[in-house]
């Protein structure tokens, strides 16, 4: 089995009661009770004001947890290639876009059209900070962080060039809800590099197993890490946090599952 | 990059099922397209319908995928003996190492259209039977398609709109030269919905007839639905002549326009010279380019200056959207097949429908089919948030 290894340069974290990066690192280490409240998503303040206005949750979302990585990698994030990765698109079009399409009108925005394509939140990235490079953007249903990590580790691999992982899910309305029942917005977002720099966190390294994943405790955590596909990133963010060498075992798809070597940088 | 090998491949789109009627449509310049009579639709506009894909009945074990867009993979992958090959792969390397990787823009999403207008008056609850997970989710037809062919390895769906599943051959050459698998179906899927059948009409970007890609008078696209697949793995001893390789991917992002390519064509340009480089090719080495070419005022006009910035205006090329209509997700996967096609038959297919080639495009568009022996051609698909790939696919030739 081959092992694919990246050094993770910066994360960024938004989701319920975890405002950024450090205060998910604090509820991690068991220095913080962790408190879901729902999840606060910053305006998307990167964008020019005529594409701000028509961005959804998801886009705020994912620009917020993407910007924070690059920023806390010190990285500008145009010259990043980047993978894009979640379980839905934005959940409120979708249903906007299914109720007009179920009257006799029929007649959509435009706008909404054209947002509610699954790359929507790679498309305000690439606007908001003039990035041409390269942009993945993948669907795994509840794989969809180990799928978005795998491609993020080969592009790295392979391409020899760092790579911005940025998962994120945000609910869909009722009916939809009832259907896929995520709680809230949460989305993780991993610089990985090539090679180790000053600052960077942890050496990390996946092979596909088919060990049984890792969870969580307190029993708050492993709920969020179930209920929702970018979660189950959170036994690695874990290591990251804990500063602490551990191989976890997170979901992929069904029995097969990917392990993850992580070590800290010192 | 390291070359690979389609060892085999299958397209079924409004043209036929399978690659001999595909070809006996593109080299009788034949197009698919009729007036659009989908399901509820009413709109003035023309579509590639795929004819059959009702009739399509599932496995017992795989029945909760039930959709259109599933009927539409299973009906492709039944073609050619396209099964019997990815069967063949499993015994050289193991179901583990072989991966799915499949494009789609919208996978099952009418399955939620359709429920949506049989919400609970009450409560607003769809109904019982709509299964989210198996049908409208994008990953859902990687799920079927795994499954249908017993696959145990790595999986995803891309869904960057319509450079989905040419971008597909970026991820699964990723992990076939970082070795975590030997060999890919690669592909793409999607299939006629209203969401975009009303979407692209509310964009004002769908033609009232059957599209004319880089005609003077073009204006718009004509939707179509396909599935097409390819099985990629790494060359072995006992590749032939006339084997098709991927000799080159390039990716790009636009940073410009959600809906709008950028008007000097950027990115596109970008993407073809990445593939140029992964490829280790010079412009003057591409024998073909199967265009984008989707028939709106603005791709066409953004594609052929980023075609004829980088080749001049001497490269044969065309679109074959006019005879298949804009398949979306499924476009990318559908055009490589052609160009395999191309390469193994030695021929380049003609625009249909295109009756005067625009003159403000600088492309030698071809509007006649072209026969000779090909050994690069570049393939072309770019998507709405600025996504774009081209693809290069190659022949070995005897003294080159």
């Amino acid at each position: 089995m081959s092992a694919l290894t990246a050094w993770v340069d910066g994360v960024g974290l938004l989701g319920p009661g975890l405002s950024d990066w450090p205060a998910a690192c604090a509820v991690l280490k068991g220095e913080t009770f962790y408190d879901p409240r729902p999840t606060v998503l910053p305006a998307p303040d990167s964008l020019p004001p005529t594409e701000r206005r028509r961005t959804g949750r998801v886009v705020k979302l994912a620009l917020a947890v993407g910007h924070e990585a690059a920023s806390r990698a010190a990285v500008h994030p145009s010259h990043l290639p980047t993978v894009f990765s979640s379980s839905g698109a934005d959940g409120q079009i979708c249903h906007e876009i299914c109720e007009v399409l179920a009257t006799s009108d029929r007649q959509l925005s435009p706008t909404r059209f054209h947002n509610s394509v699954h790359n929507v939140a790679a498309g305000y990235w690439s606007i908001a900070n003039g990035a041409r490079a390269p942009s993945n953007c993948l669907c795994g249903f509840d794989a969809s962080f180990a799928a978005g990590l795998l491609e993020a580790l080969t592009q790295v691999a392979v391409e020899r060039m760092p790579c911005l992982l940025i998962a994120y899910d945000t609910p869909y309305p009722e009916p939809l809800f009832a259907k896929r029942p995520i709680p809230d917005a949460f989305g993780v977002a991993l610089l990985l590099s090539t090679e180790p720099r000053s600052g960077s966190l942890a050496r990390i390294t996946a092979t596909l197993t088919d060990a049984s994943p890792d969870r969580l405790s307190p029993p708050r955590l492993e709920s969020l890490r179930s209920a929702i596909p970018a979660a189950r990133s959170l036994p690695l963010l874990q290591t990251f946090a804990q500063r602490r060498a551990q191989r976890v075992v997170l979901d992929y798809l069904g029995e097969l599952r990917l392990a993850v070597e992580s070590e800290p940088c010192a | 990059m390291k070359p690979l090998v389609l060892t085999h491949f299958t397209a079924t789109s409004c043209l036929g099922r399978g690659v001999a009627a595909t070809l006996q449509a593109l080299r009788e310049r034949r197009s698919g397209l009729r007036k659009c009579t989908f399901e509820t639709v009413d709109l003035p506009t023309y579509a590639g319908e795929v004819a059959g894909v009702d009739e399509v009945v599932l496995p017992d074990s795989l029945r909760p995928f039930d959709c259109r867009n599933n009927r539409l993979a299973l009906l492709a992958l039944r073609q050619d003996g396209f099964v019997n090959a990815v069967e063949d792969s499993v015994r050289r390397w193991g179901r583990r190492r072989v991966g799915v990787f499949l494009g789609t823009s919208t996978s099952g999403i009418l399955q939620c259209e359709i429920a949506y207008r049989q919400r609970d008056p009450a409560s607003g609850s769809l109904p019982a039977d709509f299964d989210y997970a198996t049908t409208q989710n994008s990953f859902s037809v990687a799920a079927f398609v795994r499954g249908a062919l017993d696959l145990d390895g790595p999986a995803a769906v891309v869904c960057s709109a319509c450079s989905s599943s040419a971008k597909v051959f970026g991820s699964a050459r990723r992990m076939i030269e970082a070795g975590l698998i030997d060999a890919a179906v690669v592909g793409g899927v999607d299939s006629l919905c209203l969401t975009t059948l009303y979407g692209f009409h509310a964009l004002q970007l769908i033609s009232p007839g059957p599209c004319r890609p880089f005609d003077v008078a073009r204006d718009g696209i004509s939707i179509g639905e396909a599935a097409a697949y390819a099985l990629l793995e790494s060359p072995s001893s006992t590749v032939g002549t006339d084997t098709v390789r991927l000799l080159g991917v390039g990716e790009s992002s636009d940073a410009y326009h959600m809906s709008s390519p950028h008007p000097e064509g950027a990115g596109a340009r970008a993407a073809m010279l990445h593939a140029l480089h992964s490829a280790g090719l010079e412009p003057g080495e591409i024998d073909y380019i199967n265009l984008h070419g989707t028939g709106t005022q603005s791709n066409d006009n953004s594609e052929s200056r980023a075609v004829s910035s980088l080749f001049g205006t001497d490269t044969p090329s065309s679109s074959t959207k006019g005879a298949t209509g804009h398949a979306l997700g499924a476009a990318g996967a559908l055009e490589a097949v052609i160009c395999a096609l191309a390469l193994q038959n030695d021929f380049m297919p003609a625009g249909v429908n295109t009756t005067r080639v625009d003159p403000a495009l600088a492309v030698r568009y071809l509007s006649e089919t072209r026969f000779g022996p090909l050994t690069h051609v570049l393939s072309n698909s770019f998507g709405f948030g600025g996504s774009n790939c081209s693809l290069i696919f190659g022949r070995e030739r005897s003294g080159t």
